[in-house]
């Protein structure tokens, strides 16, 4: 266990080595960032090209690279040339936004998913099976900005027109005193996410509970005369459930990412619409500092998914 | 000649032409066929193509790109089947072209990407020991990242500088190009992951070693062994990655990264339909959506179709 899990956090450190070589070198050359300064009338050439010097942007590559990991380590991931703010502290004001929207979401997308796929296993081949699947299907091939945009369509622009009861298409500021109006703001891209998100996981949980179903200890409970209802919720559930507990482990880490583009469309304050923004200046050390959280986050939640896996399941050995 | 050797094979039974066995190919288009949301996608992407190469021969390029200021935002009417979006081109037209480029956007890059993965999973797989190491801590350094963020940061990367280039006779924009190479460079990823656990298990099967102890060389065993016997892996992985190509360009040209106007994709069409929505235009985001919502649908049911054929244990669960 302890040499499995000490070789498992060399490879991650390996991996993470990688990550910011790429990064590192993918940002770096993604354009110009001190493009601002260019119809800057009060600028000179001389002035600009003391900046770039001062900045360190002439230096060879490898020392930028290594100056930036240096501090990286220490946690100083260097400062916005736009916003001319620490990039940590920029991230750490978006970070509560986005996992307020994305842990919403995905709250109730693994509720639905569970109410959906259990019905779906339970009635296998049914016309609800049928329907649930349909759906399914659909939901997997919808992109993320089709259901965003029908929605506002729909409960902002319509219900707005209509006259009636609408919900406002973004741009949430957390308010103590108003908390009605945040959560207001936040139905609209929870539920887009979670329409879309739904389906994969409902066709995985249905899987893996008709997988359990056909288990013989599954029988054996039918047939010292369990209710139908102890069989599933009692026996089955409680197997079919450990697969789900990796994917969502797994998928956790994206969340810190946030959705760039449900958070684009409703104006929300989030880590991907930080990215996009910062992407769109070129301002490298905001782009490679976003990323630099979610990788890390998704190396290390991998490992620690994997052990939490053993104890869940004792039949799984690390090796 | 042919029947009459297979009837001898098979004399008491005696039946010529029905004892002739099926090709594994036969065997998995016959699973493919009895798959009814399958055969349902296979059909409606046959329409889908009809629609979009039968429609640029009726309406041309020139009125898909026509700007008309006059006829802005018009509703759907006669005149313009789909209404027309805030410059007045016409929505019907820019639906034909923008879904040949969407189409042809994923189609190559899915290529790129399926070639790399095979590659690359092979090879991983295949050679082990460093090789393996460092081209998998590589994958998973890609997988790290959420893919968006990746095609944002490469599109980024290798700029917009790119003139129009001329392939095979067809003018193709740069920003097509650049397209293509962002989606085949971030998605190749999990099919490299498939392909080498499934290159590591056959690499151990008596073939692969009688092979070898015929001399055939490494190159050989890798091309003619060990890749035709992932083809149904690749395969499925081609289809279900051409429907995730297609959604990786409309994220890309939706959010402005990608195929740049005149030239019309189905995601960049909806980039400004995001503004207009909000003051009613709906027909700018129903037509494009649904069209790329459709296409989707139907290559992602053709591939879950195809990978039951290829996989005839996983029929339990259908």
């Amino acid at each position: 266990m302890w040499s499995y899990l000490v070789r498992r956090i060399f490879q991650a450190l390996f991996t993470l080595l990688i990550i910011t070589v790429l990064c590192f070198l993918l940002t770096r050359f993604s354009g110009d960032p001190l493009a601002q300064y260019a119809t800057n009338p009060r600028m000179s050439a001389a002035d600009k090209e003391a900046l770039i010097e001062r900045l360190g942007l002439n230096d060879p590559l490898h020392v930028q690279y290594f100056k930036w990991l240096g501090l990286a380590v220490q946690g100083n991931l260097g400062n916005s040339f736009f916003a001319k703010q620490p990039v940590s502290e920029m991230i750490m004001q978006r970070l509560p936004n986005t996992l307020i929207l994305m842990l919403t979401a995905e709250f109730f997308t693994i509720l639905f998913a569970l109410i959906l796929g259990i019905i779906s296993a339970v009635k296998q081949y049914s016309f609800i099976d049928n329907l649930i699947t349909m759906f399914s299907f659909i939901g997997f091939s919808v992109p993320i900005f089709f259901s965003a945009l029908g929605l506002m369509l729909i409960f902002a622009v319509q219900f707005k027109a209509w006259g009636w009861p609408y919900l406002p298409t973004g741009a949430a500021v957390w308010n103590k005193s108003d908390p009605v109006e945040y959560i207001r703001n936040l139905i609209l891209p929870v539920s887009a996410l979670v329409l879309v998100s739904t389906a994969g996981y409902s066709r995985f949980v249905r899987t893996s509970i008709l997988e359990v179903l056909g288990l013989d200890y599954i029988r054996t409970a039918r047939a010292k005369g369990l209710h139908d209802r102890a069989v599933l919720f009692k026996h089955a559930l409680r197997n079919a459930a450990l697969p789900l507990v990796t994917i969502v482990g797994l998928d956790i880490p994206f969340l810190l990412g946030g959705a760039i583009v449900t958070e684009s469309i409703y104006s929300w304050p989030g880590m991907g619409r930080l990215f996009w923004e910062y992407a769109q200046r070129s301002d490298y050390p905001v782009v490679l500092g976003v990323l630099l959280v979610i990788s890390t986050a998704v190396v290390f939640l991998t490992i620690v998914t994997d052990v939490i896996y053993t104890f869940v399941d004792p039949r799984i050995k690390l090796g | 000649m042919a029947t009459d050797i297979a009837s001898l094979d098979n004399p008491v039974l005696g039946l010529e032409s029905a004892s002739k066995p099926l090709t594994p190919g036969q065997l998995i288009w016959r699973r493919f066929l009895k798959h009814r949301m399958a055969v349902a996608g296979m059909i409606s992407f046959a329409c889908l193509l009809l629609f979009i190469l039968g429609g640029s021969l009726v309406v041309s390029k020139q009125q898909a790109n026509a700007v008309d200021l006059q006829v802005r935002l018009s509703a759907p009417s006669q005149e313009f089947l789909m209404g027309t979006d805030d410059t007045g081109r016409d929505i019907f037209a820019r639906i034909i072209h923008g879904g040949q480029i969407s189409l042809f956007v994923g189609a190559v890059s899915v290529i790129i990407s399926v070639t790399l993965g095979t590659l690359i999973g092979g090879l991983s797989g295949y050679f082990g020991g460093w090789v393996d190491t460092i081209l998998m801590r590589f994958t998973e350094s890609m997988l790290s990242n959420p893919q968006l963020f990746l095609l944002i940061v490469l599109g980024k990367f290798i700029g917009r500088n790119i003139t129009t280039i001329n392939i095979f006779g067809i003018t193709v924009s740069g920003s097509v190009l650049i397209v293509i190479c962002v989606i085949g460079l971030t998605s190749w990823m999990a099919l490299a992951r498939i392909v080498r656990a499934n290159v590591l298990s056959l690499k151990e099967l008596d073939y692969v070693s009688v092979s070898k102890s015929l001399g055939s060389s490494e190159l050989r065993i890798f091309f003619r062994h060990l890749i035709p016997n992932t083809m149904g892996v690749i395969i499925v992985a081609t289809t279900l990655g051409l429907a995730g190509s297609i959604l990786s360009e409309a994220y890309v040209s939706f959010l402005g990264l990608g195929i740049q106007p005149p030239t019309a994709s189905w995601g960049n069409m909806l980039t400004a339909a995001q503004t207009f929505v909000q003051q009613g235009s709906w027909w700018m985001w129903v037509f494009p959506s649904t069209f790329i919502v459709l296409t989707i649908l139907s290559v992602n049911l053709m591939g879950d179709g195809l990978r039951d054929a290829f996989d005839p244990r996983s029929n339990r669960h259908m």
